[in-house]
């Protein structure tokens, strides 16, 4: 991402890229853990889409596909609301680098 | 069409606030924001009072909305969309657009409660088909955790803080869902994001609605609640559990709770994981604990009486 100088800006800070936050990736905002997902113990129930607050879960269909660590910013609540497979989480929070 | 309300059809459709917006991990409002623009299948044009969800989503050059967005300044996001409908409806009399859009306001506590109120109301009053929707987290969390009117009783915060003199914020919450519901408006509503189903169909019932819409949505705050950055969800569940944070309706001044808890739960179970109440479990603050329960039976007891006798929550 490059930054704007005061002379790129539209008058009024106007913005005409809907959506061009996505250039700016705050998966490096993770500090110490990062969601990994098991695919066996998923239900499916899109719990983890419809909680994560950075839109950071792919969706393929309607169903889950993985994560986009280029924005997850590791909070883990996709990994606290995961009912599981019969008390197996199908996502669990790992340490970064593991 | 209109979508089915399952999260599987609703993951099908675009999201309309893209990642790369720089609220905090585990924040509770893009969660909120993501799910209004979800329920809604007709085009949206949307303000921002200032706030933590205007700042963060909109920095500089680079915006993670992708609808029309417009912010003002902190105290008039109800009187500037206010301003941007009259000119649809101006518009759509002159013939030069013919789309069915609707107008939703976003505010945080701060923005709606206190800084913005004069204009919410009037914009009420005016009766401009708006929906505008508050984001209560209880305080001025972005510029570090002032005390608001939102505030709930016994609260730690920068300005209220916790001491030998004083335990935390001394007044109780305003309640502003009921004010909002004594302008005598068609629909007010309270939500939280954990009931992600009553949420999403209490924005889809009002954006279908005409006229001027109210809805208050609680937002955890993993910053200033004190909490861990996962609990968002479980602490709003909590919230609604414990009837601190009741989930009900105001439609044409009739009163209904559309969520009731099979077991109510002690406050102290919501209020535990909060390092902003954490003073409150000491000893010798005691009473304040019975105090905040007493005030949230009555809260909930007076809410019950207003639903069975069918009138605006404003008139008791």
């Amino acid at each position: 991402m490059k930054l704007k100088g005061w002379k790129d800006v539209n008058p009024g800070a106007v913005c005409t890229e809907a959506g061009s936050a996505l250039q700016f990736k705050t998966g490096s905002w993770r500090a110490a853990y990062r969601p990994r997902w098991i695919e066996e113990n998923c239900i499916q129930c899109l719990f983890c889409w419809a909680y994560c607050p950075d839109m950071a879960v792919n969706v393929k269909d309607g169903k889950m596909t993985g994560f986009n660590y280029d924005y997850c910013k590791g909070c883990g609540i996709c990994a606290l609301e995961c009912p599981g497979k019969k008390g197996n989480k199908a996502i669990v929070m790992e340490e970064e680098g593991k | 069409m209109a979508t089915p309300l399952t999260l599987k059809e609703l993951s099908k459709k675009d999201l309309l606030l893209t990642s790369g917006h720089r609220m905090c991990a585990g924040c509770g409002a893009p969660i909120i924001v993501k799910m209004v623009l979800l329920a809604s299948d007709y085009p949206l044009v949307a303000a921002n009072a200032t706030g933590c969800l205007e700042v963060s989503t909109c920095i500089s050059d680079y915006t993670a909305w992708k609808i029309p967005w417009i912010h003002n300044a902190f105290e008039n996001a109800a009187a500037t969309l206010s301003g941007v409908e009259t000119m649809y409806r101006s518009l759509k009399k002159q013939g030069k657009i013919d789309k069915d859009i609707k107008f939703i306001a976003f505010g945080g506590d701060g923005g709606t409660y206190d800084i913005g109120l004069q204009s919410l109301s009037g914009a009420m009053e005016r009766g401009h088909d708006m929906l505008y929707i508050c984001y209560d987290n209880g305080a001025y969390m972005n510029t570090g955790i002032q005390r608001s009117s939102a505030t709930p009783y016994g609260a730690d915060t920068t300005t209220c803080p916790a001491g030998s003199v004083i335990h935390g914020k001394p007044q109780p919450r305003k309640n502003l869902t009921k004010i909002m519901a004594a302008h005598d408006i068609p629909y007010t509503a309270q939500a939280s994001p954990s009931h992600w189903l009553d949420l999403v169909k209490k924005v889809k019932k009002a954006l279908d609605i005409k006229g001027p819409k109210f809805m208050n949505i609680l937002s955890p705050c993993n910053r200033g609640w004190r909490s861990k950055t996962n609990d968002a969800i479980q602490l709003s569940r909590l919230a609604v559990e414990t009837c601190c944070w009741p989930l009900y309706e105001v439609e044409n001044g009739v009163t209904k709770v559309t969520f009731k808890p099979k077991e109510k739960k002690p406050l102290v179970e919501f209020l535990k994981p909060q390092g902003r109440f954490k003073h409150l479990f000491a000893p010798e603050n005691e009473n304040m604990l019975k105090n905040f329960q007493e005030m949230v039976d009555k809260e909930w007891a007076s809410l019950l009486k207003s639903a069975e006798g069918g009138r605006a929550s404003g008139t008791e």
